[in-house]
């Protein structure tokens, strides 16, 4: 309860004291003659360009087509928010580390995978073990982390051990995992089918109804998300790891020197974001209901571009929970708005492409700046 | 002579320090130049005002009675000044053709981009063949040893015909014969009627190929005379300047039992070889010598930063430290002299900053307590006087006086009964300095073990009980307070016996 009240308490403080900064921000800013005021503004806009843009988008879409802001569309970006966001935590571990995963997708194509092949009901034709019924869902659970567990051991092992950058790791595991997910596949006679006829227990275990507003359901799996998120702000805020992540993406040299144990916090990172893409891989076996090969293809995109725009600089050392969550938000925004718009499908690779390479560029102005 | 260059006036200021305050040198032509001072008076900040390193803030240069102003390097080497850098900066896979030319490397036609390798070829060996130099233009700059790389780097400045060449402790990586050879084309340079500028510590060099001497101290000019008009003892007064007793704090710190030892120290990797120090409780020991002679590698190999043969004893008990975990672990504490490169993570916080090496000891349960943090943090900043808006300021936007603080901050929380201390005061002011000696001695107070590696002989002089000197990774003898003399030191440090 005291913990609590403190948490409360310090938010109270830290609000308090952003809008004070505003204040006095803005009182400077008047205080200033014109052309210093034109070089601020201008400054300003450049280091929220991100922020500025999508609330104009926002805005455009809603004026445009209204329905963008019903409840059904809300709950809709929400729960494409949940089921993306860890991902984009795992992701964001590896960014601070001032490296990058991008076997993410292929991480969460397989494990979503083995989580439909092991959770598909009893009676279903296609099954792909049929001797082996439906599993107990904690089970499965249990397996597909020590799986992601596993996929993250592998990546971190090699970059802390051997020195590699993490895209060369994490791109040779993005092509061995997507063999082991057509492999997989091909299993029991399966001939590289689809994986569905899933068992109502899971699907409804993820996708059920946690509530309804307006007599839209709000699905389960955005409470999970909800969870993961705190855990992993846990683990970055108030634990050792997250000390020594930030200390190694900040200066690896100054991190050994100061007796953290480097090999460790790497392996660590790597293994906790391969449990959450194997979390996520649990959450849209179900979501989507019908499992291929090309589940997960290009996710670990969407989450690189949400850290960035969340301001989890490949610099390394930088980057907060709250960041990404506000990343991952908007893009779908932006996505789902988008579809509003009936833009086509194909542009929309345009669209994410040019988006993450303006956030690594403001991103990028911020520390330049300084230099 | 004529008057090759004069440099009048130049003054550089940095954030928060003086380097330079009016400093004026005149070079003739056809002289060997020497320019002495102790590190940190100027010398090189001076030198890269010259060739376009640095622009000064005010003062001008004349080169053979034309003022120019370079802004670059490249604008410098075109107007005939090049400079041999202490620390060689070649590009270690490309050829040594390739690296005597880069940034001008010829072309089969000057409108297309395809290189020439004849020409290129042709032209190096030109040079070399000039010089004397048996080097083969095509081998990768990585095969050659340090004392070819050098020579590398003279012929290059040679090839771009400059008239002023300015060389940075020159020898710190030459054995004998290879300095002979150096020698030689420096003589070959004098009577072609180059100016050549020679920054060096080593006196018997000096006075052997030097014309005149100019003395610099604290970022000022001090005098300029003829080789055979002044002394090395006249010479090194000078360098030092004041009284020690004005510059160092009064020492009150008195010597306990035995704390710490090592014996037989060796790294191959470093090229150690049987060093052995004792260091008592209360005890600040100094290590001196050279660049090169092992000063820093002596402390990354007892802070397991390097793979080392020979025995550690802290409080009696043998410790195998083969890294800094179990380093801090036999209650270590190492202070890099790179503070940039392994000391501060620049974009974390001052309470990350100081808490980083003892988390351990904010744990409830399996959660850190950022309350407790805080108060360690806010503890250290009073103590030290860390001067920081809040403890959440970034530390990469502290001095380096108070960035410094704060890593001392980080490693006294670790409760270390043996500090090591390497260049401490490297880049901080001198009000700084003065603080931060004073947290040394206070440490000594407590009863904690010091060694301090410094290339500053005043501070060695002024803070230390007993100063070990090392020569060429070997250790060549051990002063106590009372004997040591800035003149023993060098002596010991250069390899003679005293």
């Amino acid at each position: 309860m005291n913990i609590f009240k403190r948490g409360i308490s310090s938010i109270k403080e830290r609000t308090l004291e952003k809008g004070r900064r505003i204040r006095d921000g803005a009182r400077s800013f008047i205080e200033a003659d014109t052309g210093e005021k034109i070089k601020r503004a201008t400054s300003f806009a450049l280091d929220n360009a991100m922020y500025i843009i999508i609330l104009l988008a926002i805005v455009i879409i809603a004026i445009m087509r209204p329905r963008f802001l019903s409840a059904a569309s809300i709950i809709n970006i929400i729960s494409l928010t949940a089921a993306k966001l860890p991902i984009a935590l795992g992701v964001g571990g590896a960014i601070v580390l001032s490296g990058t995963d991008i076997s993410a997708g292929r991480a969460v194509g397989l494990t979503a995978c083995i989580t439909a092949s092991l959770l598909q009901s009893t009676g279903y034709s296609g099954k792909m073990f049929p001797a082996l019924g439906t599993l107990p869902i904690p089970l499965v659970i249990l397996i597909i982390l020590a799986v992601g567990a596993v996929i993250g051991l592998v990546n971190g092992f090699f970059v802390a051990k051997f020195k590699l950058h993490p895209f060369i790791v994490t791109l040779s595991t993005q092509l061995i995992l997507f063999g082991a997910v057509l492999l997989y596949l091909q299993i029991g006679g399966n001939g590289g089918q689809t994986l569905s006829g899933l068992a109502p227990s899971y699907t409804s275990f993820i996708s059920g109804a946690l509530f309804t507003v307006a007599g839209i359901p709000v699905p389960r799996y955005v409470l999970y998300s909800v969870l993961i998120t705190l855990a992993v702000w846990v683990i970055w805020n108030k634990t050792t790891l997250g000390k020594n992540m930030f200390a190694v993406g900040s200066n690896e040299d100054a991190a050994r020197v100061s007796g953290v144990n480097v090999f460790m916090t790497v392996v660590l990172v790597f293994m906790l974001a391969g449990m959450l893409y194997a979390t996520s891989g649990f959450i849209e076996g179900a979501r989507i209901g019908s499992i291929a090969s090309y589940t997960g293809l290009n996710y670990e995109s969407d989450a690189i571009a949400a850290c960035v725009i969340g301001g989890v600089s490949f610099v390394g050392g930088t980057g907060k929970i709250s960041g990404i969550v506000i990343g991952v938000l908007l893009l779908q925004i932006i996505f789902v708005g988008l579809n509003f718009l009936s833009v086509d499908q194909n542009m929309l690779y345009i669209i994410k492409g040019l988006i993450i390479l303006l956030a690594c560029a403001v991103d990028m102005r911020k520390y330049l700046k300084r230099a | 002579m004529s008057e090759l260059l004069r440099m009048e006036n130049i003054t550089k200021v940095f954030p928060g320090v003086k380097a330079l305050d009016g400093v004026s040198l005149t070079v003739k032509a056809g002289t060997v130049h020497a320019l002495m001072g102790e590190n940190g008076a100027g010398k090189s900040t001076l030198m890269k005002c010259l060739f376009g390193i640095y622009r000064p803030d005010a003062g001008r240069i004349r080169l053979d009675g034309k003022d120019v102003e370079f802004r670059s390097t490249k604008e410098a080497l075109d107007g005939g000044v090049a400079m041999v850098h202490q620390e060689l900066s070649q590009a270690m896979r490309l050829s040594v053709m390739d690296n005597m030319f880069l940034g001008r490397i010829p072309l089969v036609w000057r409108h297309l981009p395809f290189v020439s390798e004849m020409e290129l070829y042709k032209r190096t060996r030109e040079v070399l063949d000039e010089l004397g130099m048996d080097i083969d233009p095509r081998a990768p700059i990585s095969s050659l040893s340090v004392s070819k790389r050098q020579m590398i780097e003279i012929a290059k400045a040679v090839s771009y015909r400059a008239r002023i060449i300015v060389l940075d402790e020159p020898t710190s990586s030459l054995n004998e014969a290879e300095a002979e050879k150096l020698f030689g084309i420096i003589e070959l340079l004098r009577s072609r009627g180059c100016g050549i500028i020679y920054i060096s510590h080593k006196m018997d060099e000096i006075f052997r190929i030097a014309d005149e001497i100019t003395v610099m101290r604290d970022g000022r000019y001090i005098t300029t005379r003829p080789k055979y008009d002044i002394t090395m003892d006249e010479i090194i007064r000078l360098m030092v300047g004041r009284t020690l007793e004005e510059r160092y704090p009064e020492k009150s710190n008195e010597l306990g039992e035995e704390l710490f030892s090592v014996e037989n120290l060796s790294s191959e990797s470093a090229g150690l070889s049987e060093i052995s120090l004792s260091l008592h409780r209360g005890e600040i020991l100094g290590i001196a010598g050279l660049d090169g002679s092992g000063r820093t590698e002596t402390l990354e190999c007892i802070f397991g930063l390097r793979r080392h043969g020979g025995i550690l004893r802290v409080e009696g008990r043998v410790r195998d430290i083969r890294s800094p975990r179990a380093a801090i672990g036999a209650h270590i504490a190492f202070i890099s002299e790179e503070r940039r490169q392994n000391g501060i993570f620049p974009v974390l916080s001052v309470q990350e900053n100081t808490v980083i090496s003892s988390l351990k000891k904010f744990n409830t349960g399996p959660l850190l307590s950022s309350s407790r943090m805080r108060a360690a943090t806010m503890d250290g900043i009073k103590k030290l006087r860390i001067k920081t808006p809040s403890e959440k300021a970034r530390i990469k936007n502290l001095s380096g006086g108070n960035q410094q603080k704060v890593i001392l901050s980080r490693w006294l929380l670790t409760e270390p009964e043996v500090l090591l201390l390497d260049e401490p005061t490297r880049g901080i002011d001198v009000g700084a300095k003065y603080e931060i000696y004073k947290l040394i001695i206070g440490l000594a107070e407590e009863g904690r073990g010091i060694i301090l590696v410094s290339s500053e002989m005043g501070e060695l002089l002024g803070l230390c009980d007993r100063i070990a000197v090392l020569s060429d990774g070997t250790l060549s003898g051990i002063l106590t307070r009372e004997e040591a003399t800035q003149e023993k030191i060098m002596r010991l440090a250069s390899g003679e016996k005293v």
